[in-house]
């Protein structure tokens, strides 16, 4: 550590410029800067670094990117960001300016994204976000026009949920009447403050609603009471942790409702593991089209490599944002950056979530809500590309 | 009304299996364990494993995770704690100390489980069925777990004031030096009490598994609740911290169902520092001089 | 007020030179090593902050968080509309008052209890304005979209830190230092001797809060998003007291001799040890624990101490020859 320090001071005093990188590599260094530990280390665990490892271990099993006339591997840096946004901006800048890596893969989550984004934009890195679905994505891609955003935005979410909801309304499978909770942090209010005026537009009548701290497990007063209000439907924009107690409560009091939809984690393979036949027909953000056998494919590979189902929503995504920066790599034949930001605007891009083809640097077409269905998180809203199936009500469970 | 009653003693159970252990830490032990609830976590991780893997019934592999961690923490007390004992001169270098040392011990602890078992978020099924109680239904994991509360809280109860070597503890926790005095070995009765605190915790854990959701890196969750329990309760006195986790239980649960669910934390650290004005000795502590 | 002396005029003239030195990182690298500096400048003000109060006191807060949060806080809600520098004032009244309140309430609070209280203090306020955002506005997060670049953020913060070693050592030199130094050596001494100790003890809490504040509102701009979980962070209060207790608390500049080895090791282990980070830093812990008992400055000053018994030994042979 010493030596260290010592270094770190000799190259501060002499004012020596960092050594520019290396011309003729054969090499491509990427570099990832996410949470391995902190609060979102389990969202990173399931969502993010899983997809990160099979897509640079099947570019090298491949032998590589063509970029241009040179076949290049890929050398991977990985950095923990322990969910904390100085820490994060540190990594980027070391990734930046001493590790020199050619490109940049998206940090995790809404707010170390837009934390770190100024920093990625002053270096002129494409910013490809696959894990921040809020309705300030226009605003960001606006301020950074290298940054490219996704998971799609609260407000498509929402109107997923509310059309699913009215759909089956409107075949007369549920009633009017609907319990709407939510968790209060950002993520839960931009959620609900897009859905509740759609469902009171489309007719609905909200007999509870409620919301309660990031973090809580014990959730058994709250199904209660949304129990008493005896809605037809119960929607709630929820984190893991919540989203499997709700869900536990709402089987265990009894809360008998045709559309059961819960947010974040709905779409784990873990959800259908512990609830089982019981799963069958909940929905929540997120779904998948396995019909589509490119998905179908990356779901074989990604299990056969990392041991692990993917999760049936932010994952598939954060895969294909690594397949866009590799497509937009060699289709540009080069590693400038700026190029590559450009052919990243410009181009359309075939990923395991559809063709991507970015408006103002917004991805528009995301599956939005999935429904268990025989062990499946099949898509059942969304915004642009196809469906799996069309939403059916909820057996009792 | 009955329900949230209900309810709330339901949940005093979690509260309380995540807070004895501490308070025989820090009361007589003399170490504010800030790796507490990493010990919680590995519960519920050792419970998960025995049970998906050699299918053995949570309550049944307490018998195997009760002497498992038993041992263990009287190991870390051994070789990393007890140095700083014998070293501090008086309680606050101790207190310092310890924060620093424990904190050291977390990160490792949650390091190790990260390396192990991931990240991701983990639960399982077990005994998740509906349980009636005055016509409302309970998860029968809950009512489990709070039996078993009830039972390690009685017999803890019985074996601080009706045995002999609990009064030992006792002893110490009151004053270390005069129990010296009367011929107790402090030293040894500090680790017995960590030791056994560390197992509680480890059973509160995986009791905890049957029904919460986890994973590697959210012990710091439970160290917050317990911490809070303990100095409402006196630190020490398990009478206390049993009474604080039925005031916190029912007063989360009455905030949750009649005001706002949002405000359920707030009304727990309301609670604690009203406590901790009024009566910084905790519920059932005396005034020191 | 003395007037100073050579040895004072000396560190003086040292500590205008070493802040002016590393005033001039951002004209060498505006990357990695600036970013380092940041973090090891933020730490610095937030422990030398937190030193004033708990170096003479002996109370371990762990509220660093909450008057940290204020302070973020107070830039965040009202940016589009404020001056900036009117917000930083507006960060340090908030974080002063609130310190101003819990001090009054709780100074009489011994030892464990105050450390308890203020990490309970700090969760509470956390949870209110939560709260409160969810109940009153629309929106959970705030943008904080400002020019202010990373070495604008990095001067700041450099002269806040100058500010607090300049009131320390002017506290240190007033009554008021006097009066600490007696209620930290015996308080019921102090208390004979007519010192009023409670007001002592709540004044320097709001002067050591309050600078927190202003630390916390400099730093918004450089999330650009703020959330409670995020601006309450309780690792900030963690981080504080050990890299402040690592340095050692009886001096000054204590501190930040614990700080700039801590955040270097941090970031070592982050890149050299990334999959094992919580272990590494785990046992780098434990070993600070046990090697350094009273922060480097204790190690320092019991070396200085051995090395001028040594050097005062042969030279007394010397004369007697």
């Amino acid at each position: 550590m010493k030596r260290r320090t010592l270094f770190a001071a000799a190259i501060c005093a002499a004012g020596l410029t960092l050594a520019p990188a290396a011309f003729a590599q054969d090499v491509i260094k990427i570099g990832a800067s996410a949470p391995k530990t902190g609060p979102l280390g389990g969202g990173g665990a399931m969502t993010h670094w899983p997809n990160i490892e099979l897509w640079v271990h099947e570019i090298n099993e491949a032998g590589g990117l063509q970029v241009g006339d040179r076949q290049m591997t890929i050398e991977l840096i990985e950095y923990d960001d322990q969910t904390n946004p100085e820490i994060a901006i540190q990594n980027i800048q070391r990734l930046a300016t001493i590790d020199n890596v050619d490109f940049i893969v998206t940090p995790y989550s809404t707010g170390i994204n837009i934390a770190t984004a100024p920093m990625i934009a002053q270096h002129g890195y494409p910013h490809i976000t696959t894990s921040a679905a809020t309705d300030g994505v226009a605003e960001f891609a606006q301020r950074w026009p290298n940054s490219f955003w996704m998971l799609g935005t609260a407000t498509q979410l929402a109107v997923g949920a509310v059309e699913a909801f009215s759909k089956l309304r409107d075949a007369g499978e549920i009633g009017d009447t609907v319990a709407l909770l939510y968790v209060g942090d950002a993520f839960g209010q931009e959620h609900i403050n897009a859905a509740k005026p759609l469902l009171l537009e489309a007719g609905f009548d909200i007999v509870y609603e409620a919301s309660y701290p990031f973090g809580t497990q014990d959730v058994a007063p709250i199904i209660a009471a949304a129990k008493a209000a005896e809605p037809d439907s119960f929607m709630a924009f929820s984190y893991p942790g919540d989203t499997f107690a709700l869900t536990e409560q709402a089987q265990i009091q009894g809360l008998e409702v045709g559309a059961f939809y819960t947010g974040v984690g709905t779409a784990f393979p873990s959800f259908r593991d512990r609830f089982g036949d019981a799963a069958e027909g909940i929905m929540g953000i997120g779904g998948v089209n396995l019909d589509d056998p490119k998905v179908a494919d990356y779901f074989d590979r990604h299990e056969e490599l990392t041991g692990s189902e993917p999760d049936y929503w932010a994952s598939a995504t954060t895969y294909a944002g690594l397949q866009v920066l590799a497509q937009a790599i060699e289709e540009t034949g080069s590693l400038d950056r700026a190029a590559v930001i450009e052919t990243i605007q410009n181009g359309t891009f075939d990923t395991v979530i559809g063709t991507i083809d970015f408006v103002d640097n917004v991805n528009p077409n995301v599956w939005t809500v999935g429904q268990w269905r025989d062990g499946k998180f099949v898509a059942v809203a969304a915004d642009g590309i196809a469906v799996g199936a069309e939403p059916v009500v909820k057996p009792a469970w | 009304m009955t329900q949230i009653i209900v309810t709330g003693i339901l949940l005093s159970g979690t509260y309380a299996l995540i807070a004895l252990g501490l308070t025989l830490q820090y009361g007589v032990a003399r170490i504010m364990n800030l790796a507490n609830g990493e010990t919680l976590v590995a519960g519920c991780f050792i419970a998960m494993w025995l049970f998906t893997t050699l299918t053995i019934n949570p309550i049944v592999g307490l018998l195997l995770i009760a002497p498992a961690a038993f041992a263990a923490n009287w190991a870390v007390y051994r070789v990393a704690l007890e140095p700083l004992v014998k070293r501090a001169k008086n309680r606050g270098q101790l207190e310092v100390d310890s924060i620093l040392a424990t904190f050291g011990l977390l990160f490792l602890f949650q390091g190790m489980m990260l390396l192990t078992f991931g990240g991701e978020y983990f639960n399982y099924t077990f005994l998740a069925q509906r349980f009636d109680i005055f016509g409302s239904g309970f998860g029968l994991n809950r009512v489990v777990a709070f039996a078993a509360a009830v039972v390690i809280a009685v017999g803890l109860y019985i074996f601080l004031y009706h045995t002999r070597y609990g009064t030992a503890m006792r002893a110490v926790s009151a004053d270390p030096k005069s129990a010296n005095l009367v011929a107790i070995d402090v030293a040894r009765t500090a680790a017995i009490a960590f030791a056994l605190g560390g197992a509680l915790t480890a059973c509160g854990g995986a009791l905890l598994s049957t029904f919460y959701t986890f994973n590697a890196s959210m012990g710091v969750v439970f160290t917050m609740k317990a911490l809070i329990i303990v100095i409402m309760g006196g630190v020490g006195d398990v009478r206390g911290a049993v009474l604080a986790a039925i005031i916190l239980g029912v007063a989360e649960t009455a905030v949750a169902s009649l005001i706002d669910p949002s405000l359920t934390l707030a009304a727990t650290y309301t609670l604690f520092i009203v406590v901790l004005l009024f009566r910084p000795q905790g519920i059932f502590g005396r005034p020191t001089s | 007020m003395n007037s100073l002396s050579q040895k004072e005029i000396i560190i003086g003239i040292g500590g205008v030179l070493a802040f002016a030195l590393a005033a001039c990182l951002p004209l060498v690298d505006q990357g990695y090593y600036l970013s380092l500096a940041v973090n090891i400048t933020l730490y610095a003000a937030l422990c030398t902050a937190w030193t004033l109060f708990s170096g003479p006191t002996h109370y371990v807060s762990l509220a660093t968080a909450a008057f940290f949060g204020l302070g973020t806080y107070a830039v965040a809600l009202w940016v589009d509309v404020l001056p900036f520098p009117l917000l930083v004032a507006f960060g340090a009244l908030a974080a002063g008052a609130l310190a101003g309140i819990v001090g009054a309430a709780t100074l009489r609070l011994s030892g464990v209890y105050f450390v308890i209280f203020t990490l309970g203090l700090a969760e509470l306020v956390r949870q209110i304005v939560t709260w409160a955002q969810a109940t009153f506005t629309t929106r959970m997060g705030l943008y904080v979209f400002t020019d202010l670049r990373e070495m604008h953020i990095f001067w700041m913060l450099l002269a806040l830190t100058a500010v607090i070693f300049l009131t320390g050592w002017l506290i240190n030199r007033s009554r008021l230092g006097f009066a600490m130094r007696i209620i930290g050596d015996d308080e019921t001494v102090a208390r004979h001797v007519g010192i009023d100790t409670a007001k002592s003890k709540i004044v320097l809490f709001i002067i050591s809060g309050a600078f927190i504040g202003i630390a916390g509102a400099i730093c918004a701009p450089r999330y650009g998003y703020i959330q409670p979980t995020s601006a309450f962070n309780p690792m900030t209060s963690f981080l504080v007291v050990i890299m402040a207790l690592l340095g050692g608390t009886r001096k000054l500049w204590g501190p930040i001799v614990g700080v700039i080895p801590f955040v270097i090791l941090m970031d070592f282990i982050t890149v050299r040890f990334s999959n094992y980070m919580p272990v590494a830093m785990g046992l780098s812990f434990l070993a600070i624990v046990f090697l350094l008992p009273n922060g480097v400055t204790g190690r320092l000053e019991q070396a200085w101490n051995k090395f001028q018994s040594r050097k005062s030994a042969p030279s007394s042979t010397e004369t007697a020859a």
